[in-house]
């Protein structure tokens, strides 16, 4: 008797029989509709909840999201309406050995742009001998003249980074930009966790995935550590901008995780170079400060004399060395897109070494043959403005209007330092759940947190951020991204 | 503790007992109509209009509501956006006060003040209002007290503490002192009542004692006749009675001390100083005393010296000036020499 082999498909839940890859990297099925190893486990568990059991757990964590606030401001929203960040409940599951290797990639990209900060704001080696042509830094939108030999604690300078990182087609991991000002999204990290924990411990208990709840105990030694010099005991702040921020849930998550006090603008003031906080038994010294405000509106007799959020002087009490900041001033300048361009030669600069991580291959519309293959590759290309973040200022070639595209080219042409291009990345894909199509596959991204103090420590996981439309590889908050859990497991399956 | 900190606790544990005041308030005298058999305009108005006045917003009242009807005063003490003490606005304060220290008030504190603001906003709230009046005020109160329940079980006993229970006893004080003024017209201006009671002048001080939770335990002191001596007495005097003006003080009193650290019988600043010697007056009157002033005018004083004694609380604690005297003057110069440079031209110019 004829034994044909099984159909892969048949040992799937039922839930994902008709689940279809497409033409894309799936973090969970291989070609061939065969599960990856390390997504086994999971999936023997999940398969076993049944879908009306599915539905009551997904509405129990939206409404437990909304009961604890754990929301987002939408911006010019009349109604200050808060909405929950849309949380998708399959994990995306990264094994031991690949983790290993962004771990390694991760802490060799921050380290060297520490050092490449410090040397651009000290004797700019990396400047003179033309490594990196001078015009590019000093035009960068946030290098701050103003810190030129400015010596910061530990001569750190992006003591919190959060790296975006993407997959291609082929699976490899690529890295899409750095935010090493003030990157937000950890709570989420923490409160998914919980959240998920919850939902479903059976599938936790003896998973082996690895726990991401000390990265408030972490975070805390980093900012201690950075104190300024002498200062035995610090008292460590978080600034907020305030409770109408979009980002207000994860600074009193953070604050409160931490054990410290949370403080606007308006509960701080300079006297004679020192920072105090107001407190109802008089003025408190303060000594280090996390701050989630941007440079532009720290301190209105420095940057934007209009700001009420900032705290007069502050700027100088830094420079005095009796206060601390994480991330320090002029950081912005590691987010520029230009800057990006220049990462791998950064590192091979100051580390001597290969990247480990690559980057997405880059053009800059400055270099003349670039921009000459840009203007006539729009169609081909993403192309982003320097400066921009959250999806905005930025056109995707391939899905664009001529009309758009035109734009850009005039754009382009106008202000070449301001734009890059890159071809356009299929991202990889996870199955999620989506409503009326079951489980579907939707192009996810990957925002691993890096603390950067006596040593540096990468909470095992990070924010995955998932295009939540059909065929859309956007996945802001803003413009309909969601979120899912990031399990990395102790193994490799 | 940040003054800012302070500030937002002090007002969040106000905002939930005035929203828990009010729905009391609203809860018994709806009641209470039930009880009568026929009324015209007038007569609700008499009946409504005290109620309103109470709550210290007769004017925007009048504003926004054409009729004095249990309707509209219901509208406006319940649902009004417009009115900042009605229940959704203290509500919405109070998670805003909240939610500006999420930090500082326990997860469970939170969870529940959130809900309570999520159910007042959802469409079941009015429903439930329409439904079942009762049941709607008693959920109201129910999350109040548990609220209260929640500060009391997780709260560590720190400065933020004091500052809320400052809040709580205060605000109490206050709308005490209110509701037992709601009854003050059908008594002479000065002296005790000489007359006993009509019938419906005792349904509505015992509506004043239900209003306080107080009906229960003024029974088993006094038995069950009203007298609107003894309620005035009750509710302003009684030592042992927890929504008493009285002993709302003497909370107050001992949570001004516990922030400062200052022993009985001295003060450090006039917060504790003006809570003392309303303490002290209150200790030291019966209801003699009460009527010879007469009730109203009694409680008029009583509510400024409560005022006064937030009022102080805030310039102590946390309203530190913001710059030296050097600072101010230099200020005050720059202020004038921008208005010579600058000057304001009448409309007429």
């Amino acid at each position: 008797m004829a034994t044909s082999r099984p159909s892969p498909a048949a040992a799937l839940p039922e839930a994902f029989r008709q689940y279809d890859t497409g033409k894309f990297f799936d973090e969970m099925m291989a070609p061939g509709g065969t599960v990856r190893p390390h997504y086994q486990h999971f999936l023997k568990h999940f398969g076993a909840v049944s879908p009306a059991d599915f539905e009551a757990k997904r509405r129990a964590v939206d409404l437990a999201f909304l009961r604890q606030g754990v929301t987002f401001n939408v911006y010019g929203d009349s109604q200050g309406a808060e909405r929950i960040f849309p949380f998708d409940l399959v994990p995306r599951i990264i094994p031991a050995n690949e983790w290993e290797k962004l771990e390694a990639g991760l802490v060799q990209r921050i380290t060297a742009l520490n050092l490449f900060l410090h040397d651009i704001y000290h004797e700019q080696h990396i400047l003179n001998d033309g490594t990196i042509p001078p015009h590019y830094v000093m035009s960068a939108k946030h290098f701050r003249r103003e810190f030129v030999n400015v010596k910061v604690p530990g001569d750190i300078y992006i003591h919190i980074c959060g790296t975006d990182i993407i997959r291609d087609d082929k699976g490899n991991y690529l890295v899409l930009e750095d935010n090493a000002r003030c990157p937000s999204g950890v709570s989420y990290v923490l409160e998914n966790r919980r959240a998920l924990k919850r939902t479903f411990p059976e599938i936790f208990e003896a998973g082996g995935v690895r726990p991401v709840e000390n990265y408030a105990a972490e975070l805390l030694k980093v900012l201690n550590f950075s104190a300024p010099a002498g200062v035995a005991e610090p008292t460590v702040v978080l600034l907020t901008p305030g409770a109408y921020n979009s980002a207000y849930f994860e600074h009193t998550y953070l604050a409160r995780q931490m054990g410290i006090e949370i403080v606007e603008g308006r509960d701080l003031l300079v006297r004679d170079q020192h920072v105090y906080m107001r407190t109802t038994k008089g003025l408190q010294p303060v000594h280090v400060i996390y701050r989630r405000i941007d440079d532009d509106f720290l301190d209105p007799t420095v940057f934007r004399k209009d700001s009420a959020l900032g705290v007069p002087g502050l700027v100088n009490a830094y420079r005095a060395g009796n206060v601390s900041l994480a991330n320090s001033i002029g950081t912005g300048v590691a987010d520029d897109k230009v800057m990006y361009y220049f990462v791998p030669r950064i590192i091979k600069y100051y580390l001597d070494q290969e990247p480990l991580l690559p980057n997405v291959e880059t053009y800059l519309a400055s270099e003349e043959k670039d921009k000459q293959y840009m203007v006539e590759n729009l169609d081909k290309l993403v192309v982003k403005a320097a400066n921009e973040a959250g999806g905005y200022g930025m056109l995707m070639g391939p899905h664009a209007t001529q009309a758009e595209r035109d734009e850009f080219r005039t754009r382009i042409l106008a202000d070449p330092r301001n734009y890059i291009g890159q071809p356009m990345i299929s991202l990889s894909r996870h199955p999620t759940h989506c409503e009326g199509e079951g489980f579907a596959g939707r192009h996810i991204d990957l925002r691993p947190f890096i603390l950067y103090g006596e040593k540096t420590t990468i909470i095992p996981g990070g924010l995955t951020r998932v295009a939540l439309r059909k065929g859309s590889l956007v996945v802001n908050s803003s413009q309909g991204g969601g979120s899912k859990e990031t399990w990395v497991l102790y193994g490799n399956h | 503790m940040l003054s800012r900190v302070a500030n937002s606790l002090y007002w969040m544990s106000r905002y939930i007992e005035r929203a828990e005041s009010i729905a009391r308030l609203v809860d018994v005298n709806l009641q209470l109509l039930l009880d009568f058999r026929s009324l015209d305009d007038a007569a609700l108005d008499a009946h409504w209009l005290p109620i309103v006045q109470s709550s210290g917003d007769e004017d925007l009242f009048r504003k926004q509501q054409p009729r004095t009807t249990g309707q509209s005063v219901t509208e406006f003490l319940v649902f009004a956006a417009e009115n900042p003490n009605s229940i959704v606005s203290s509500v919405g304060q109070a998670r805003e006060n909240a939610r500006m220290v999420r930090d500082q008030v326990t997860a469970e504190l939170w969870e529940e003040i959130n809900r309570l603001y999520l159910f007042l906003h959802s469409p079941r709230a009015r429903e439930l209002w329409r439904e079942n009046p009762s049941d709607f005020f008693r959920t109201i109160r129910n999350g109040s007290l548990l609220i209260q329940g929640l500060t009391d079980a997780t709260v560590v006993r720190n400065e933020g503490w004091s500052f809320n229970m400052a809040g709580r006893y205060l605000e109490r004080a206050d709308k005490t002192s209110r509701i037992l003024d709601v009854r003050h017209a059908s008594l002479p201006a000065r002296g005790l009542p000489t007359a006993a009671p009509s019938q419906a002048d005792a349904l509505g001080w015992s509506a004043v004692l239900r209003s306080c939770s107080a009906w229960d335990a003024y029974k088993a002191l006094h038995g069950a006749e009203v007298q609107p001596a003894l309620v005035a007495e009750f509710l302003l005097l009684s030592d042992e009675f927890p929504r008493s003006v009285r002993f709302c003080v003497r909370r107050l009193d001992g949570a001004l001390r516990s922030i400062s650290g200052v022993a009985e019988g001295r003060f450090c600043n006039d917060a504790e100083k003006l809570a003392g010697r309303l303490l002290a007056e209150l200790q030291f009157s019966t209801a003699d005393d009460i009527f010879d002033i007469g009730l109203h005018n009694y409680i008029d004083v009583a509510q400024a010296k409560l005022n006064a004694i937030g009022d102080a609380l805030f310039q102590a604690y946390i309203f530190q000036p913001f710059q030296t005297p050097e600072e101010h003057e230099l200020r005050q110069q720059e202020e004038q020499q921008q208005q010579v440079r600058f000057p304001v031209r009448p409309p007429s110019a």
